[in-house]
């Protein structure tokens, strides 16, 4: 077995396909887990598959610049485009307006081009590729071939164009203001009313479903200062979650937290990121970084759920760039190092270094 | 797993030989997740022959009667899952067999209910649940009593599910520390210390630490990623 064997280096299991899940929009995974998708390719590579069903997701947010935004639009998205039903809640007044910003999904792969670098294939002379490992994920197979976006496990989407309307037309899909409520007992017990629907059992996964909670701690909503009902309300959802077949994102700006408590927040996620803003025309980083023109934002992933498995996930980098390709399509990509300057002699990252990492660094290659 | 086997820099240094040490806390963070030695104690403890345990991991009750072999054949572990009656697989290892023979018992720290008001005139919430484990431990043969493994995962869950009231944690700890001192069981909590750390006076950090025979903290490389390193871990044994 495996756990007779001494660990010598990067040995990874050998997990045979298990047969996919009925429902649509789903996964399977390694050690019996399933996965659904969350709506952004890259992001599902980088977890491993995608979330976990049961799993709790918190999204740290920057209150500089509302990227989050894109990560639970796509994650909305593909629900929808799964036909999964949807809780979500929001401090607005009206949160169905904001279902009319979720993005379409990709009709066609030859839509979107997958060269990002054209350029580089067309310059003269002889250059040697040190950031080769870009252009492998070019090559590798999609999880599904099919064309057709509904049984694809991960779309693309177009975020300049809008979901169709006989998607947002289902029955399937919840809205819920949670800025008026003074406490949050009602919010408990209509998350507790949704996800009884997906109650875990020993059958067949029919359906799951999916919770998307924006800026759950929001200054604008009545329990914002109520620190400890939110923490249990966390812990009861995460309770719900446990024993359904659904998942549950959560926003959050930690910033507007006491430390203990947002600590709390992100030890109670199963996964944990976080979304950062690039600030314009930084030259420090425009030296450090190659593409940085194109970054609209950093993702951090700091947590992956473990399920059914005592061997953690460990992630190559866990700082990724945040890219819009053409302005319409969320990409994610390791950050790589700017070249040295050879002929000055020079490093044109100062200060930078992939192997200096300290525990409190943001970057992390 | 044959608990004859050539033991593990962890066994070495935790000294798992069940009579002592008696209080085992594991400091971790967000980046680090230290249930691997709670994971590592658990397994030990099951594979091993005539234990007793309660384990609580989100609080839960594990006693256990085990002949020489162990029943165990498949580990897979979430360590925040439980709880539900279709979840047997908890911490990485297969349960079903403890629980049907009524070894193991297991308390969600998720679903704890803790009413409001004077926690010592109340039923339900923490002192329920000590008089629970105390119970259980009484009715057990003398012998066996110093068998048994409280595993708490996490402190931090458990003030959560108290609301926040920091003060009835403690009292339950210091309540479990009692049985530890009292017959001899095996105590081991999950405790986030990064939590704490922004606080001028962290209480249930400080006080667990001082009632710790082993302090385990689990932190991530200074030096940054590595492949195949999950952290480092230091150990400090405060019993004499």
């Amino acid at each position: 077995m495996a756990a007779m064997k001494t660990r010598m280096s990067s040995f990874s299991r050998n997990t045979s396909v298990a047969p996919a899940p009925q429902a649509p929009g789903l996964k399977s995974g390694p050690n019996g887990t399933i996965f659904l998708s969350s709506g952004i390719p890259d992001l599902d590579k980088i977890l491993g598959g995608g979330f976990p069903l049961g799993s709790l997701v918190m999204v740290m947010e920057d209150t500089e610049a509302p990227h989050h935004m894109l990560l639970l639009r796509n994650f909305m998205s593909q629900g929808l485009v799964h036909n999964q039903p949807l809780l979500y809640a929001s401090p607005s007044k009206d949160p169905r307006a904001f279902l009319g910003t979720l993005p379409s999904p990709v009709l066609s792969k030859d839509d979107r081009s997958h060269n990002r670098d054209p350029e580089q294939l067309q310059e003269k002379g002889l250059r040697i590729a040190w950031q080769y490992k870009k252009y492998f994920g070019e090559h590798r197979p999609n999880f599904d071939s099919h064309r057709d976006t509904k049984h694809e496990y991960c779309n693309d989407f177009d975020l300049r164009k809008p979901l169709e309307r006989y998607f947002l037309t289902a029955q399937n899909i919840c809205c819920l203001s949670i800025q008026d409520p003074p406490n949050l007992a009602a919010f408990r017990d209509c998350c507790a009313k949704f996800l009884a629907q997906f109650s875990r059992n020993n059958s067949s996964i029919s359906c799951a479903g999916r919770v998307a909670i924006q800026s759950f701690c929001a200054p604008q909503c009545e329990y914002s200062n109520m620190e400890w009902d939110m923490l249990s309300f966390i812990r009861s959802l995460k309770g719900m979650i446990r024993d359904s077949n659904a998942v549950a994102v959560i926003t959050f700006p930690p910033s507007l937290l006491s430390p203990s408590s947002s600590k709390r927040w992100q030890h109670i996620a199963d996964t944990l990121l976080s979304v950062k803003a690039i600030p314009d025309e930084d030259k420090e980083l425009a030296n450090l970084l190659t593409g940085y023109q194109d970054m609209v934002g950093l993702l951090n992933v700091h947590k992956v759920a473990n399920v059914n498995t005592q061997v953690p996930v460990i992630l190559e980098a866990t700082t990724f760039s945040i890219k819009l390709q053409k302005r319409r399509y969320l990409v994610l990509e390791c950050l790589n190092q700017a070249p040295v300057d050879g002929s000055s002699g020079s490093s044109y990252a100062s200060t930078g270094s992939c192997s200096g990492s300290t525990k409190t660094g943001t970057l992390d290659f | 797993m044959d608990h004859h086997r050539s033991s593990t820099l962890l066994d070495e240094a935790l000294a798992l030989d069940w009579t002592q040490p008696r209080v085992i806390v594991i400091e971790d963070c967000v980046e680090t997740n230290g249930a691997f030695v709670l994971h590592h104690v658990l397994k030990r403890s099951v594979c091993s022959s005539h234990f007793f345990y309660f384990c609580c991991d989100f609080l839960g009750f594990f006693s256990t009667i085990f002949p020489l072999r162990s029943h165990l054949t498949k580990i897979a572990w979430f360590s925040l899952f439980g709880g539900s009656p279709c979840t047997n697989f908890l911490a990485g290892c297969n349960l079903v067999t403890p629980k049907d023979n009524k070894r193991f018992v297991f308390f969600n720290l998720l679903t704890l209910e803790c009413p409001d008001g004077d926690e010592g005139k109340t039923s339900g919430g923490l002192p329920s649940l000590y008089r629970e484990i105390q119970k259980v431990i009484i009715a057990l043969h003398e012998e066996n009593r110093k068998s048994i493994t409280i595993m708490i995962d996490d402190i931090s869950l458990m003030e959560v599910a108290a609301n926040g009231s920091t003060n009835h944690v403690l009292d339950f700890l210091h309540y479990c520390h009692t049985l530890t001192l009292e017959f001899g069981c095996l105590l081991v909590t999950v405790n986030h210390g990064d939590i704490y750390s922004s606080m001028e006076r962290p209480a249930l950090l400080l006080q667990m630490e001082y009632l710790a025979d082993i302090l385990i903290k689990a932190e991530p490389l200074s030096t940054g990623l590595a492949t195949d390193v999950h952290g480092q871990v230091s150990l400090c044994c405060c019993w004499t």
